[in-house]
């Protein structure tokens, strides 16, 4: 199978001043798969996360070295315009954080911030990213209420809305349902599943079950390194590295 | 189980209810005492003539007025233009203090910021006389400098440091997760902090305003010293009279008893009235700011 590479590491290393959080990572994550971050606490896998779309560039004293590519472009390019990066790779949160606005201003803040004036067109991507996001049928009659009073899940649900409607190419989510019930989470997985045809996704999760119910692939971190990285059956049933069997089979972490 | 309070706790406690008291009782003295105090002239000139009345001519031999619409109107305009010159400098400000400057610029901003609290409010009136107002009689080429212009900017500086530190602490406690939501959808910093970030510290903002104005209706020493004193309706470039510098300027020499004098009082009771509003409105934004 001859996957295309959207997102390429190469030796990326990453500091937190002095102390390192990635080392030497490489790995190629597929187009338009679902790419599973998995690892213990500190592992490094939410840093890596964040340098897609440069999130880390907010904490202050952070080093790159070595190259991480998207679409044959180096995100840490001196001049590169992150606003235009962060556009076209689109980012859930851990918890939920809409805006303290109405539902229809969270999902049009993205597409208004990038200029979209006109009204029919606004409503249209609404529409779609609310329906993208199955939560339309929630929220279609209070569209002008606040986004706040939506439950856990439909807040989340509503982000990743928030995120498609600037259509993105690529959907970051950060361990996106770690806050939210049982029922909840089962919806956003079966979203992820009916997105990945259209988005390419990387997701940070905890959950080995979640890694093992809805990607594709799976990168397991340990201490800052990249110890193995295989379609997600393959890492699960058969690991080809030591560490990653004793992690999985739940010996620590 | 009944606990033995121990005497010594029971003379502390009293001694705290009493303090607390203290300030209780003094808002009380002065209410009723401006209430008992300002009534009678109020009833003597008609409680419309004194409000509504455009003219103020209290030590006229023959025909004295006593319409204070001139000094109700300049205080309001005064407090208006404070905050409109003021709040957005302040607001400003606060979101750089709060969100965009180095931590040690803030560092030297804020310290500045507490140290124009400080200054008191004579000095202001010094500098606003010997620079700003004739800075303006030669920019605007005006008779002379001391005008309700002169007071609003004045006004404006001395509320900027309440203005700042209120906003600065309502910018302060949005959450992260709002900027970093808008960041992660493309949005600059500037763009992330003008539609996010302020309208979530809006009640805060509100305080803000609401304590400015509060400042701006009872500040008296610094804007006699700018505004002229005579007591006309207030047009930008006139010289005016706020109802704190109208007590002040005539206290002086009204005789005991004199309808002149009580109707200083009722002056000060209306401008008690103002102040009370705008406190109440003060809490409420508080309040509204604080349930988000």
């Amino acid at each position: 199978m001859a996957e295309q590479a959207i997102l390429s590491a190469r030796d990326l290393d990453f500091f937190y001043g002095a102390a390192q959080a990635l080392r030497h990572i490489t790995l190629d994550i597929p187009a338009g798969r679902v790419t599973a971050l998995i690892g213990p606490s500190g592992c490094g896998k939410s840093t890596f996360l964040r340098t897609i779309n440069r999130m880390n560039d907010l904490v202050p004293g952070t080093r790159m070295a070595g190259s991480l590519t998207f679409q044959g472009q180096e995100i840490y390019a001196p001049g590169l315009d992150v606003t235009a990066l962060r556009r076209r790779v689109g980012m859930v949160f851990q918890k939920p954080n809409p805006f303290p606005m109405s539902i229809y201003d969270n999902v049009a803040y993205g597409p208004r911030t990038h200029g979209e004036r006109r009204r029919a067109r606004l409503d249209e991507l609404v529409e779609t990213s609310l329906r993208a996001a199955a939560i339309w049928e929630e929220v279609r009659d209070r569209l002008k209420k606040s986004a706040l009073g939506l439950s856990g899940g439909q807040q989340q649900r509503l982000c990743i809305a928030r995120a498609l409607a600037v259509e993105p190419e690529v959907l970051l989510m950060d361990e996106a349902t770690s806050a939210l019930d049982p029922i909840s989470t089962a919806r956003i997985e079966d979203l992820i599943g009916s997105l990945k045809e259209r988005y390419t996704i990387v997701m940070v999760t905890h959950n080995m079950q979640q890694a093992l119910r809805v990607s594709d692939r799976t990168a397991f971190f340990l201490s800052g390194e990249l110890v193995e990285f295989s379609p997600t059956e393959r890492l699960f049933s058969m690991p080809r590295d030591q560490r990653t069997e004793d992690y999985i089979t739940g010996r620590f972490g | 189980m009944k606990r033995r309070i121990k005497p010594a706790e029971f003379a502390m406690q009293t001694l705290f209810l009493v303090c607390g008291l203290t300030a209780i009782a003094f808002v009380l003295l002065i209410t009723v005492y401006l209430i008992l105090a300002g009534l009678p002239a109020i009833r003597e000139i008609g409680l419309t003539d004194f409000l509504l009345g455009r003219t103020w001519a209290s030590t006229h031999a023959t025909d004295p007025r006593f319409g204070i619409l001139p000094m109700i109107l300049t205080s309001v305009y005064g407090a208006a233009g404070a905050i409109v010159l003021g709040v957005p400098v302040g607001f400003f400000t606060a979101l750089f203090l709060a969100k965009a400057a180095p931590p040690r610029l803030a560092g030297l901003i804020r310290p500045a910021v507490n140290l124009l609290a400080g200054i008191p409010s004579v000095v202001y009136g010094l500098v606003g006389m010997c620079v700003l107002v004739p800075a303006l009689r030669a920019w605007l080429d005006l008779p002379a400098g001391d005008t309700l212009l002169a007071a609003m900017i004045v006004l404006a500086v001395m509320i900027l440091p309440s203005v700042i530190s209120v906003s600065d602490a309502a910018l302060a406690a949005v959450p992260r997760e709002y900027e970093e939501a808008s960041l992660a959808l493309g949005a600059t910093p500037v763009e992330t902090y003008l539609r996010v970030t302020a309208p979530a510290a809006r009640g805060g903002v509100a305080a803000a305003v609401a304590l400015g104005v509060g400042r701006a209706i009872g500040e008296a020493m610094a804007i006699l010293m700018v505004a002229g004193n005579v007591a006309n309706m207030p047009s930008l470039l006139s010289s005016v009279r706020f109802l704190t510098t109208g007590i002040a300027i005539e206290m002086n020499y009204a005789a005991p008893g004199s309808l002149q004098r009580q109707a200083l009082f009722s002056i000060g009771l209306v401008l008690f009235f103002f102040i009370m509003v705008i406190n109440i409105l003060l809490n409420l934004a508080l309040k509204r700011g604080r349930e988000g």
